[in-house]
Order: structure tokens, then C-alpha cells, then sequence
């Protein structure tokens, strides 16, 4: 169980961390028909928006309030009328989820009074829903600017309902999954929720809007995401389940709304991750069994196991990412018996962090990473695009798991979660491994080279 | 088969030095060592399989297989055998005889032009050309071809003449032993002798494994002189008749090129292996022994000593602090036999209990050893059938596993831990540092995490207590698009 070590220093280098705003911004994109507005300078879009088209490889409708020096200092509330005003007449949005940035909350703008006074004032907004996150980027990391946003959204969109009136559907499930879940992952855990006769709502369902999928018209806000008129019907689901110990804040909140139970599952990768979310569906739908397909996959995540184990037994890797990532992937690799010799992290505020494997994790960045693996003898990196530097530089193949990938497609199809997306994970590992193979030299064990005169004197091509 | 192959064969059978062959009667040794192959029941490579395992870890030599595409194009580049230069060895080189190369009796000007073909790109220091069924059948003269290759191409082309239908993979291994003698040792003098050169002949360097045996030689100054091992150069199989003293390295199969190298050239041999601490020391001992015998400074027996104390003394002391880790554990071995009887005492020592082993391929002298060791023969087993091994491991009369890639499959789906200790296996286990790889890789795998989880019962086999009725599903599924609703299924 780790220790959190902060290293004593000024300097980061290579960051690991991407800031609060943007991860809210991501959880606002999640939702139907949706607009993220950062409320701060026009730079701290442009650089969440390019980074965030690199990775999706999709045009992002992130906007900003496009704060100036005058506006800083007399406030922004203005600022936010208007670029919600001139959303509305842009792209017609049906929500407009508000990140504040480390800009305003430096300044400390009341924008939620700001917010309820333009609603309150402006008739036209009426069939607008407007949200607003409190994400200064001095204060944690993506996956906290996320939660956030869930959260924002679930108070400000989910009523309280009457825990003896209500039309309760048994069937019904209410899905939070932290900041990590890519699309395909979504797609997955709906599907074994499906698969037990379950209906899930997921919030947000980057699924639908960010999996990468050619649109019919050109829309100026979010292809897809979370239905708005579902978000108040969470109310009434059976249960709520967060994936990640990020979203339970969220989780609590949205319980309290609805007077459902609550379940957090800090991962779904690994045998017994899975097992643990499976047997939860099998008790929510009332089911002594689990459907042919579960069954299977199960069976096959078992054999995944056996066959990969020969190569992540006993393999010493390096690990950086948000705090929830990095417990769901090196937890399941500790159950293969991997061994972390450097975990580097992000956030504070995940209480996950206590849990991860290995003696210690470090609040740090990729030089971490990069010297950490250096010294632990690590044989393999994880770690998002950035870590290409840290892996050329090691010499060492690199898993790549996080927020951004700049450098790769099809980041929206990566699935670690569920039966089959451990399958898949295990794969990854051990042809990471598999794929840098050690060939053997007599001086590995200290043996003296053949001698000069038994070697073929004439050139030879060697294909290998 | 040709009248010169079967004679081949028969000389091959009629193995003076072999003590198995020496206990069977007159009628017995003429029927041969291999054992009948069954129809339906057999597991287990051809004679071309043998002979090309054999003279493969020849590394800078083109194998060249002459046949029809399965024999090389099934088998190549999947053993481990590892070089410490060239890498020709690891190219697949075959003639892939079409049908029409064999209805029009294209076969030997295919191969003639495909050994061109090789020298002219290649340059290696020899060619080796491999007969198979086929290539046989139709009547190919390989000795013909590489004869005439030889002298037109000016580097050697050798013939292995040893197709898949001769026999078992261990005959196999015997006429490639045959075939080096016949064509290649002794065309080639070494540009010096030491009374210190030594042949081996029979390691496979699996992963390194001679480099983990050869810094004890390089201590004692020893020098492989000659070698029909891993990692040998083409010269070096060529020099073999100027060596001092023979090493066969956990192989009976090559007794016979050993007994010729004696009987032609007077280079006394041992069978020795360098699997297991104690079997390691007597190599070692052995082979100075007979070194000294045959005119080495006496004093080499004093180094070698010393050397065995230092070493043993080292490797016990890296092996304690795995003691814990594996003691207790029980072993179930299922390999060729021989060979892994030094790593079983070395293990025994460690506290690892072993529940079984296979005498397969074993003579009478290696069971004597088996019940010397385990005490009993009540665990001596000959074949096991897959079925019947995994249902011992299911009931968890083993701990682990250890045998060839052949049983890996039924050690993993009983959910028991499984070690490979044959060839093709990607960790070292020789010498005294390999003995310590090997309780690592018991110790990794036997107590990883993994087994425990893989065993878990499922969530629908664990008991549960009655989770309530819950109402039909609403809606329309999102799959089919369907309501649950009878009467959208009313025109089915």
C-alpha cells in the first residue's frame, strides 16, 4: 500500500498533469448537445481545445469567455452573458457547461451569482441549461476537474425526489465513470449491464459523443452524450455505480438526490475488478446467473491470464498517470504479479492513492518516471503520449494509457475494462514485452566471445 | 528406402557404446532402438526433425531443406537456440518443391540451382541440404547434387540424407551425427592445438545456456575446440578430430558420432550434463580428469577443485533466501527423463517435494537413479496420457509443473503452474547460475498472485443470498429494437 512522496522541489519536468478545466470541459462534452465555456483567457482554451482535438481527433466545440485586461480587473460577469448569448445564437446548444479557469478564481469571481442573475434576468435562455464548475488550475489534475463537473451537473440538474412517492425503475442504473473511461470502455460496461437486463444512464456518455463517428450535419456543440432529459430521471434509477474513486463525491451527491444505493468500484480491470461489478449486476437484476456471453468472456479473460502470465510475472514496470488510471492498471497487473518499481502521480485529492501497489507513489512528472524506471530496472513504461521521451530515452517499450495521445488513433477504441477489455490489457503487456526481445550475448553471463579463428571469413548477410 | 540408407540405419542401431543397446540380445538390436510409432498415438518429430535440430545450432552454415514446403515452412525459426555472431543459421531456406517440379523430376536441378543461389547471396562457410520423404521418394540424388555443387561452387554442400520416414526424431539425431563424420570432420585442420581443447557436442545454447557454463571453462582455461553444439562455427564441427577429450552433453543419441571419434581419432569421451549443481561439478571433474589423462598439467585437477568449492559454496548461498519461498512445494516432472535428475536433487535440497516423475525415455541405470533419489519407485510413471495428467493436477497432486511445451497446455487449464525444462524454452537454466534462474522462475511462478485469482470461483458459482424479484424489462431492446411487448413477436 503507497506511501505519497512530493519530492522537494521547484522544477517540473515533463509534465504529467493535465489541468482541472479541461477535464470538466471533457465531462461537458458528454452531454447531449453541449457546449464547454471556459471562463477565463482566450489561451487557456486554445490549449485545452488543441489538445484535446489531438487526442479525439475530432473538431471540439470548446468556447471561452475571452477574458481581457479591463474584464480582469472589473469582473466577468458580462463576459459570460455574452458569450453565452452569442452561443446561443451560434449553435443553439441545449447546455452550456461553465469551467472557470485559474485566471478568475485567482481574481475570485462570484460566477455562480453572476449565473443565477443572467439566468434569472435573460428570458431568451430559458430552454437553456447552464452548469458551472468551480476548476482553478492550481488544484488538481484532470480526473478532479471531471468529477467537478458531474458533480455541477448532477446538483444543478437532478431534483430531490420523494423517497416513498416515487415511480422507482428497478431496472435502472445509474453509471458515473471517472475521467479515464474511454469511449469504447463505456461502450463496454453498458453492454454488461445490458447484457443482465439492466438499462444504464451514463453520465457523461462520451460514448455517444466523442467515440469518432461521421456525423449527418455539421453542429456547433457535442455529436451525442448523456440525453438532458434523462439526467433528471436518475433520479429514480434503482442504484448508482461510479467507476473510479474520483466520482464518489458525485456518486453521494447523486444518492442523496435520489435515495438510491451507492456502489464506488475503484476498477474494472482485472478478474476479480470485474467479478466484483458483475456480481453487483447479478444482484441488482435479481439474477442467480450471468448471460452466456458474460460466462465466456469470463472464461476467457481466465485463459488471457494464464497465457500472459509468463511474461508479466515477475516484470518490473513503471507506471504514470491520474490516480484513478494508475490504480486500475497496476492493480491488475499487481494480480499477475508485476512488480511497480516507480509510480508517478498526479492528484492528491484521490483517497485511491493509499491503495496503489508498490511501497511508494510519487507526486511528481514524467522526469520522475524516467528516473524512477532508470533506477528500478524497470522493463516497461506506462504512461500517456508524453512518455514517448522518457521511452526513447530508456530505450524501454512504452504502454500508452491517459490523457493526451497525440500520437496515436484510434485512442476512443482502447478498452481495459470488463472481462474482455482485461483480456486485451494482459495482451497489450505481454506483447510489450514480447515485442523487445533480449537476445542473449556470452558477456550476459561473463563468458569469453568465440575465437577469432573459427569464424567464416568471407562476408555474410545477416536478415536478422 | 535406398539399400545405402538403410545400411545407414542399421549402423546406427548397432551401438557398441550404448549400455542399452549392450543389454539387448542379437535379434533384439537388430529390430533397433526406436520404439514402433503408433498410428493415432504418437507425439513426437520425424527423422529429418532430428537431424535438423541437431546441426540447426550450426550458426553460420545455410540449412537448406529440400521438399516440399511443411518441412521447412512448419518448422523454421522456432527453437532458441542462440549465436554469438552470424545469424544464417535462422534463415529458412527450402526448395519448396511445386507438384510440377515433382512430376517432371525438377528436383535436383531446383537444388542445385537453389544452393547457387545461396552461395552466390550468402557466401556462408558451407551449405547443409536436408533430404525429406518426398524428395527421397521421387529419388533425388542429393549426394549427386551437392557432390557436383561442391566442386562447381567451390564451398562445401553437404547432404544430410536422412528423410522423415526413416524413423524416430532420436534416429534422426544419431545420422546427423553420422553425416558430419562422413563429410565434414577432419577437412579442416585447426591453426593450433592446446592439451587444454575439448569437443561438445550435443548442447543447444537454449537461450544462452552454454555462456552460462562456459566462464567455468574459460576459468579453467579450457577451450572449446571443436563442437556439434549451439553456437558452433562451421570449422569448429570440422576440427572436432583434433580435440582432446570429448564432451556429450545430456545426449544419447550422439553416442555414436562420440564412439567414432574415439575409435578414429582416439579422443576419449564422457556423457556428462550441466543441469543441477552436483551434475556440473562432476562434468567439470570428469573432464579434467581425462584432459589431465591425456596430457594436460596435473595441476588442472587442484583449479578444478577449487573452482567446484568456490562456486557450489556461491550458488547455495544465492539459492537460501528462496528457500521459504518454494519449500514445501510439490513437483511433478514430466520430461525425456535423464537429464533433470541433478536439478531434482538440487530442488530436493531447497525443500521442494517431488511428487512424480517420468521415466519415458529412461534405461534401467536412470530408474535405478530414480529410486535412489526419490526413495521409492511407487512414483515412477512411463506414459501419462494428457487426460489422466490433468486430472491428477486438477486434484492438486502437484503444486507444479515441469516438463516440455507438449504438457504446457494441460498444466495451464488445470490451473496449476507450469515450468518449460526442455528445448523450447526461453530462460537458462545450466551451470550454476542456471540452477538459480530456475528456482527463480519456480519461485515467480508458483507463488504469483495470479493462481489464486484464476481459481476464484465465478459470481454465479459462489453461493447468493435471494436478490428479490425485479420486474420485466421495459422498453425496446436496444439490440434488436424490439418491446417486450408478446405481440411484437405475433407474425413470427
Amino acid at each position: 500500500m503507497a506511501r505519497l512522496i512530493r519530492p522537494r522541489r521547484a522544477l517540473s519536468t515533463n509534465p504529467l498533469k493535465s489541468s482541472a478545466p479541461l477535464g470538466a470541459a471533457m465531462a461537458y462534452l458528454g452531454i447531449e448537445r453541449g457546449i464547454p465555456l471556459f471562463h477565463g483567457a482566450q489561451g487557456c482554451t486554445a490549449f485545452a481545445m488543441v489538445h484535446m482535438v489531438r487526442h479525439f481527433r475530432e473538431a471540439i466545440p470548446l468556447q471561452t469567455t475571452a477574458m481581457n485586461e479591463i474584464t480582469t480587473i472589473l469582473g466577468g460577469g458580462e463576459q459570460i452573458e455574452e458569450a453565452i448569448a452569442n452561443l446561443v445564437k451560434r449553435a443553439d446548444p441545449k447546455f452550456i457547461g461553465i469551467a472557470s479557469t485559474a485566471l478568475t478564481e485567482t481574481r475570485g469571481e462570484d460566477i455562480a451569482g453572476e449565473l443565477a442573475e443572467i439566468m434569472e434576468r435573460r428570458g431568451d435562455f430559458a430552454g437553456l441549461r447552464v452548469v458551472h464548475a468551480s476548476t482553478p488550475d492550481f488544484e488538481g489534475a484532470l480526473e478532479d476537474g471531471w468529477a467537478k463537473a458531474v458533480t455541477a451537473i448532477i446538483d444543478a440538474l437532478v431534483p430531490e425526489i420523494d423517497p416513498m412517492f416515487c415511480d422507482r425503475d428497478m431496472r435502472q442504473v445509474n453509471i458515473l465513470p471517472a475521467a479515464y473511461l474511454t469511449p469504447a470502455e463505456i461502450e463496454e460496461v453498458t453492454r454488461m449491464i445490458r447484457a443482465f437486463g439492466l438499462n444504464p444512464i451514463v453520465l457523461p456518455d462520451l460514448s455517444a459523443s466523442l467515440d469518432g463517428h461521421l456525423a449527418e450535419d455539421w453542429a456547433g456543440t457535442s455529436l451525442g452524450g448523456t440525453p438532458l432529459d434523462a439526467i433528471p430521471a436518475m433520479a429514480r434509477s434503482a442504484v448508482t455505480f461510479a467507476i473510479g474513486e474520483s466520482m464518489r463525491g458525485a456518486a453521494e451527491l447523486l444518492a442523496e438526490r435520489g435515495h438510491m444505493p451507492v456502489q464506488v468500484f475503484p476498477s474494472l480491470t482485472g478478474l476479480k475488478a470485474v467479478d466484483a461489478f458483475v456480481s453487483a449486476l447479478m444482484g441488482v437484476a435479481g439474477a442467480a446467473d450471468a448471460p452466456p456471453a458474460i460466462r465466456r468472456d469470463r472464461a476467457r479473460a481466465q485463459d488471457a491470464m494464464l497465457d500472459s502470465h509468463f511474461f508479466i510475472g515477475g516484470l518490473k514496470y513503471a507506471i504514470a498517470a491520474d490516480p484513478d488510471l494508475a490504480y486500475a492498471l497496476s492493480s491488475a497487473l499487481a494480480g499477475m504479479g508485476a512488480e511497480p518499481v516507480c509510480t508517478v502521480t498526479s492528484s492528491t485529492a484521490n483517497p485511491i492513492l493509499a491503495r496503489l501497489p508498490g511501497e511508494t507513489a510519487i507526486l511528481g512528472d514524467l522526469g520522475d518516471l524516467e528516473d524512477g524506471a532508470r533506477a528500478g530496472g524497470a522493463a516497461l513504461l506506462i504512461a500517456h503520449a508524453h512518455g514517448r521521451h522518457a521511452a526513447a530515452a530508456t530505450g524501454l517499450p512504452l504502454i500508452r494509457a491517459g490523457f493526451p495521445m497525440n500520437d496515436r488513433l484510434g485512442v476512443q477504441d482502447v478498452c481495459r475494462v470488463g472481462y474482455r477489455g482485461t483480456r486485451a490489457f494482459l495482451f497489450e503487456v505481454a506483447n510489450a514485452v514480447l515485442a523487445h526481445p533480449h537476445a542473449p550475448r556470452p558477456e550476459d553471463f561473463g563468458a569469453a566471445p568465440i575465437e577469432r579463428e573459427f569464424e567464416h571469413d568471407r562476408p555474410q548477410t545477416a536478415p536478422h | 528406402m535406398s539399400d545405402a540408407l538403410k545400411s545407414t540405419v542399421q549402423q546406427a542401431f548397432e551401438e557398441p557404446a550404448c549400455a542399452t543397446n549392450r543389454a539387448k540380445s542379437a535379434a533384439e538390436r537388430k529390430k533397433g532402438c526406436s520404439k514402433p510409432l503408433t498410428p493415432g498415438a504418437a507425439a513426437g518429430g520425424c527423422a529429418f526433425d532430428g537431424a535438423k535440430i541437431t546441426l540447426q545450432p550450426i550458426v553460420d552454415v545455410a540449412h537448406l531443406v529440400h521438399a516440399p514446403l511443411a518441412c521447412e515452412g512448419n518448422g523454421w525459426d522456432n527453437r532458441g537456440s542462440a549465436s554469438s555472431g552470424p545469424m544464417l543459421y535462422k534463415t529458412g531456406f527450402t526448395t519448396d518443391m511445386s507438384e510440377l517440379d515433382i512430376v517432371m523430376g525438377k528436383g535436383e536441378s531446383k537444388l542445385y540451382a537453389a544452393i547457387r543461389e545461396i552461395v552466390e547471396k550468402h557466401r556462408p562457410p558451407a551449405v547443409f541440404v536436408y533430404a525429406t520423404c518426398v524428395t527421397a521418394m521421387i529419388g533425388d540424388d542429393i549426394e549427386a547434387v551437392c557432390k557436383a555443387a561442391t566442386e562447381a561452387f567451390g564451398t562445401p554442400a553437404i547432404p544430410v540424407n536422412v528423410p522423415g520416414y526413416a524413423g524416430s526424431k532420436n534416429l534422426g539425431c544419431k545420422l546427423a551425427g553420422e553425416m558430419m563424420f562422413r563429410h565434414v570432420i577432419g577437412t579442416v585442420e585447426p591453426e593450433r592445438t592446446t592439451e587444454y581443447d575439448i569437443n561438445l557436442i550435443g548442447d543447444y545454447n537454449l537461450s544462452g545456456e552454454l555462456w552460462q557454463v562456459k566462464p567455468l571453462l574459460d576459468r579453467l582455461g579450457i577451450r572449446i575446440l571443436g563442437s556439434l553444439a549451439a553456437d558452433a562455427r562451421y570449422k569448429q564441427v570440422a576440427v572436432m578430430h583434433r580435440a582432446r577429450v570429448s564432451m556429450l552433453v545430456c545426449s544419447h543419441a550422439l553416442i555414436g558420432l562420440a564412439r567414432k571419434l574415439d575409435e578414429t581419432w582416439g579422443i576419449p569421451f564422457f556423457e556428462g550434463s550441466f543441469y543441477g549443481i552436483s551434475d556440473t561439478s562432476e562434468s567439470l571433474r570428469t573432464m579434467c580428469r581425462m584432459l589431465v589423462e591425456r596430457g594436460a598439467d596435473a595441476g588442472l585437477i587442484d583449479r578444478c577443485e577449487a573452482l567446484i568449492t568456490e562456486e557450489e559454496a556461491k550458488v547455495r548461498a544465492d539459492l537460501e533466501p528462496y528457500r521459504a519461498r518454494v519449500a514445501g512445494k510439490r513437483v511433478l516432472l514430466y520430461t525425456g527423463g535423464h537429464k533433470s535428475w541433478s536439478v531434482v536433487s538440487a530442488l530436493q535440497e531447497l525443500g521442494v517435494e517431488v511428487v512424480g516423475t517420468s521415466v519415458r525415455k529412461a534405461t534401467d541405470n536412470d530408474k535405478a537413479k530414480v529410486v535412489e533419489i526419490m526413495g521409492t519407485d511407487a512414483h515412477m510413471y512411463d506414459n501419462m496420457a494428457p487426460r489422466e495428467m490433468y486430472a491428477t493436477l486438477r486434484a492438486s497432486g502437484a503444486d507444479i509443473l515441469m516438463s516440455g511445451a507438449r504438457s504446457q497446455f494441460v498444466a495451464l487449464k488445470a490451473r496449476v503452474p507450469w515450468i518449460d525444462v526442455n528445448q523450447e524454452k526461453h530462460e537458462p537454466y545450466a551451470g550454476y547460475m542456471g540452477m538459480l534462474d530456475l528456482v527463480r522462475a519456480i519461485d515467480r511462478s508458483v507463488n504469483n498472485p495470479m493462481w489464486a485469482d484464476v481459481r476464484r470461483p465465478a459470481p454465479w458459482d459462489e453461493p447468493r443470498p435471494f436478490a428479490g424479484i425485479r420486474p420485466a424489462p421495459r422498453g425496446t431492446c436496444p439490440v434488436s429494437g424490439l418491446t417486450n411487448d408478446p405481440r411484437d413477436f405475433e407474425d413470427c
